[in-house]
């Protein structure tokens, strides 16, 4: 389960895509994102599903791997569907007994199906090609402004970022934990899911003691090496804009402008 | 012979891609009321085999028989194994959790369905075994020192009252006084109850001190299988593979070079002073 | 005065109960007064909780005293200006690997002080790999630090100490997670650093054998220097050391119990090959 999760997870290779800059990525996830509900149109999310394959291509990265971060949300997809489907007033097309199936619910189950489709794999794409400390650099300068009222631009991403290094140690902790009570002849597997519940308890006192205590060592480890916050600092590997992010820009707005054009003169 | 281990194979993670050969055709006998030490560099495969012990991991291919009966048997109680060979891991962090250690003890007894009453003497018994000092009983684990904290760990696995009882480096950080005690309180219990024990560690000296028989490791395959001294005899072998013998040894040889007639096989601190007056005729 | 040197440096811990009364108050560290030449390599050894930790950390600025003064390179702790100079002077290398790295790629990781100390951008470049290089992990700078092995990480994290361009390192039990192979490796790591870049080198352990090379021993007991000298000096008091709940090298061990058998042999012995020419020695004179 927690493998088939592929949002946060890197997939190294060399395209231009890989190379450009994070917060030209993040601005174009964020394009796609919007431009995705600028209408229920078939226009719109072809354009919208042929510029993502594009960029698919461009980057280098299989797609099977971009499909598999839709198996983390399939129960919501299917959710979203059915309850369009069954739920939506309006023109039936046929009806099993109390349950009725309109027009109007396909239509709109299909939309939001592709559209969240295209949401995870535009999103997909972007943490697929971007390093997760590219990503947090990223983050952290594109979200600079937020700085003037107060936001902890700085401390948010030195926070995603050290989350990102535990992650797999906590996982690793984990299963040595659940093996030290297995051997005590713990049993997480069978019973109910109260027994389940209580089951956990032998597993995420010591997982959460062990996460405190090395939040403090590492708290530690930081204020020795002089860390003091975001001010003041410099960067080992600072962000700077090169041609191909200027190009990548240009072709972020070329994207939106034909899809506000296709908005305004097509579908209206 | 109380575990036999018949061509036992480990494949981590077979069938991704980043397969890798943990075990390879471990075949093993473990006779009732030995001190097996047992070592190897990281990543030999010394906690993937003594995980198959108690069933934690299931070998890939090959058979693990236990006082007779195959634990792969669809028969075969397996809850029952893990409490017949008690494994205590590395960190004692891993398991203490209760907000007293006493309570934290009977976790063990407990899973395994005995009574109240059955279950509190069973940790007493467990706590008076591993030495640990009752006016601590009713501590909170996490505010106790690196020793008593082993020693609480190793507690809750011998309430369970094991057969076997597996240490996955009971001293690791410890300092030299505290990896003595504990070391000499596992021999002492070895001795007076006769359970058979295995004691994974990195050092040589302790194995060297403790042990009747000695398995090493490498790369997932049993290189040797022998008394300590003469596993030792192979300290240019053992250093190929990252590991060393006890300094003893290499003094004794060292004395054997420069023309000392010592016997080279001695491995204890006792040993060696005979062997090494006894050279120089005393 | 040395590098680091301390007056009276006294700290106490204050307990206190559930409601906040205090309970109790231990002295974690007694009065000790030490002076560290710089250029030297200095091991500090004591069995767990004798004070060995809490005395570290404070050359570090970690902790302040709590009575008496220390001063780091001649400026005392308790200046709060200047702070960042005296983590910058010292460095600190912890016990848990993983848990003092901070970066999810070595060479980010090690460029994390220079960062830190607002570094120019190509400085901090040469920085890390002259760091990398010294500690020998240049090969794995691109790695991510969970795949590396616990003596490895350990190099990363000096690397990432030295990068901050100090004057002496401190080294706090650097070594107790780690397999001999990765103590093997810490501990020529440091000694080269001490020989080749005259860094100075403070190591807390209570691994007797990583003190043989030293320059000079403190051993702590209840928060107090209750040893100091070289280390042939200090493994000489086979007895005291084991009072102290530590123990010596085997091969001191072997000299001191033919000692005891009546060989008149010197005391103090660390190796094997001491060891090998004074029993020659003795066997000519016999």
């Amino acid at each position: 389960m927690l493998r088939d999760i592929t949002i946060g997870q890197y997939y190294p290779s060399d395209s231009v895509i890989h190379r450009l800059d994070p917060r030209v990525k993040l601005f174009w996830t964020l394009i796609y994102i919007i431009s995705l509900f600028l209408g229920q149109n078939i226009f719109i999310y072809g354009i919208a599903g042929v510029f993502l394959l594009m960029c698919i291509r461009i980057s280098k990265v299989p797609v099977k791997f971009i499909l598999r971060g839709l198996k983390a949300v399939i129960m919501l997809l299917m959710f979203s569907v059915i309850f369009n489907i069954f739920l939506t007033d309006g023109e039936v097309i046929f009806r099993i007994w109390k349950i009725k199936v309109t027009r109007e619910g396909v239509v709109i189950a299909v939309a939001m199906a592709v559209r969240l489709i295209f949401l995870i794999m535009g999103s997909s794409l972007m943490t697929l090609t971007t390093t997760p400390n590219d990503l947090t650099d990223g983050l952290e300068k594109s979200l600079g402004f937020l700085k003037i009222i107060h936001v902890p631009v700085h401390e948010i991403a030195m926070m995603m970022s050290i989350a990102l290094r535990f992650i797999p140690i906590l996982i690793e902790e984990t299963d040595k934990i659940m093996k030290a009570q297995q051997a005590r002849g713990a049993d997480f597997e069978t019973g109910g899911i109260i027994k389940k519940a209580k089951a956990m308890v032998p597993l995420l006192v010591p997982l959460f003691i062990s996460a405190i205590r090395r939040a403090y060592d590492l708290a530690t480890a930081m204020e020795a090496k002089c860390y003091k916050g975001g001010a003041g600092r410099t960067k080992m590997k600072p962000l700077k804009y090169k041609r191909r992010d200027a190009l990548a820009y240009l072709v972020i707005f070329a994207y939106l402008f034909i899809m506000i054009m296709v908005k305004v003169y097509v579908v209206a | 012979m109380l575990i036999i281990l018949d061509k036992v194979n480990y494949v981590y993670s077979e069938g991704s891609g980043f397969e890798m050969k943990a075990l390879n055709d471990i075949s093993l006998t473990i006779n009732k009321g030995e001190f097996i030490g047992l070592i190897g560099h990281t990543g030999s495969g010394k906690s993937t085999l003594t995980q198959h012990l108690n069933g934690l991991l299931r070998a890939t291919s090959g058979k693990i028989y236990y006082d007779g009966q195959d634990i792969y048997d669809k028969d075969f109680n397996m809850k029952s194994l893990r409490s017949k060979v008690g494994l205590v891991f590395q960190y004692p962090e891993h398991q203490l959790f209760e907000t007293d250690v006493f309570t934290d003890v009977c976790f063990g007894p407990k899973n395994l369905g005995l009574d109240k009453k059955e279950t509190e003497l069973r940790a007493f018994e467990a706590l008076e075994m591993v030495g640990f000092p009752k006016e601590l009983f009713y501590n909170s684990p996490f505010e106790l020192s690196g020793g008593q904290k082993r020693r609480a760990a190793i507690a809750g696995v011998l309430a369970m009252k094991p057969e076997v009882l597996i240490l996955d480096e009971p001293t690791a950080g410890l300092d030299p006084k505290g990896r003595d005690e504990i070391l000499d309180r596992i021999k002492k219990l070895h001795d007076d109850t006769g359970m058979t024990v295995i004691l994974v560690s990195h050092s040589m000296e302790d194995v060297a001190k403790y042990v009747g028989r000695l398995i090493v490791l490498n790369h997932g395959s049993i290189m040797y299988d022998d008394e300590p001294r003469k596993v030792f005899a192979h300290y240019k072998e053992l250093e190929k593979i990252g590991l060393a013998a006890p300094q003893l040894t290499y003094i004794l040889n060292d004395l054997n070079k420069a023309g000392f007639d010592v016997d080279t096989g001695a491995i204890t601190m006792d040993e060696a002073a005979q062997a090494v007056l006894k050279s120089l005729g005393r | 005065m040395g590098i680091v040197k301390s007056e009276d440096l006294t700290f106490e811990y204050i307990i206190r109960d559930d409601d906040d009364n205090v309970e109790n108050v231990k002295t974690a560290v007694d009065h000790v007064s030490l002076d560290i030449e710089a250029g030297q390599f200095i091991a500090i050894l004591g069995h767990n909780g004798s004070g060995k930790s809490t005395f570290a950390k404070h050359i570090n600025a970690l902790l302040t005293p709590t009575e008496g003064t220390i001063w780091v390179d001649g400026i005392d702790t308790k200046d709060g200006d200047r702070l960042w100079d005296i983590r910058q002077t010292a460095g600190m290398v912890f016990q848990n690997p993983d848990n003092q790295i901070i970066g999810t790629i070595v060479e980010e990781d090690v460029g994390f002080g220079p960062e830190n100390l607002g570094v120019p951008t190509p400085e901090i470049w040469e920085r890390v790999d002259a760091s990398l290089e010294a500690v020998g992990m240049t090969e794995y700078r691109h790695h991510s630090p969970n795949k590396l092995s616990g003596g490895q990480k350990q190099r990363v994290a000096i690397a990432g100490i030295l990068a901050m361009k100090p004057k002496c390192i401190v080294l706090d039990e650097p070594t107790a997670m780690l397999d001999p192979n990765g103590r093997k490796e810490v501990i020529a790591t440091i000694t080269k650093l001490n020989k080749e870049e005259n860094v100075t080198v403070i190591l807390i352990t209570h691994y007797m054998d990583e003190v043989i090379g030293a320059d000079k021993v403190f051993v702590m007991d209840e928060g107090k220097v209750v040893l100091e000298g070289m280390p042939k000096e200090v493994f000489s008091k086979v007895e005291l050391l084991n009072t102290l709940r530590l123990d010596v090298p085997q091969t001191t061990e072997l000299a001191y119990r033919l000692e005891k058998a009546g060989v008149p042999i010197r005391r103090g012995i660390l190796t094997i090959d001491e060891l090998t020419t004074e029993l020659k020695k003795l066997r000519a004179g016999l």
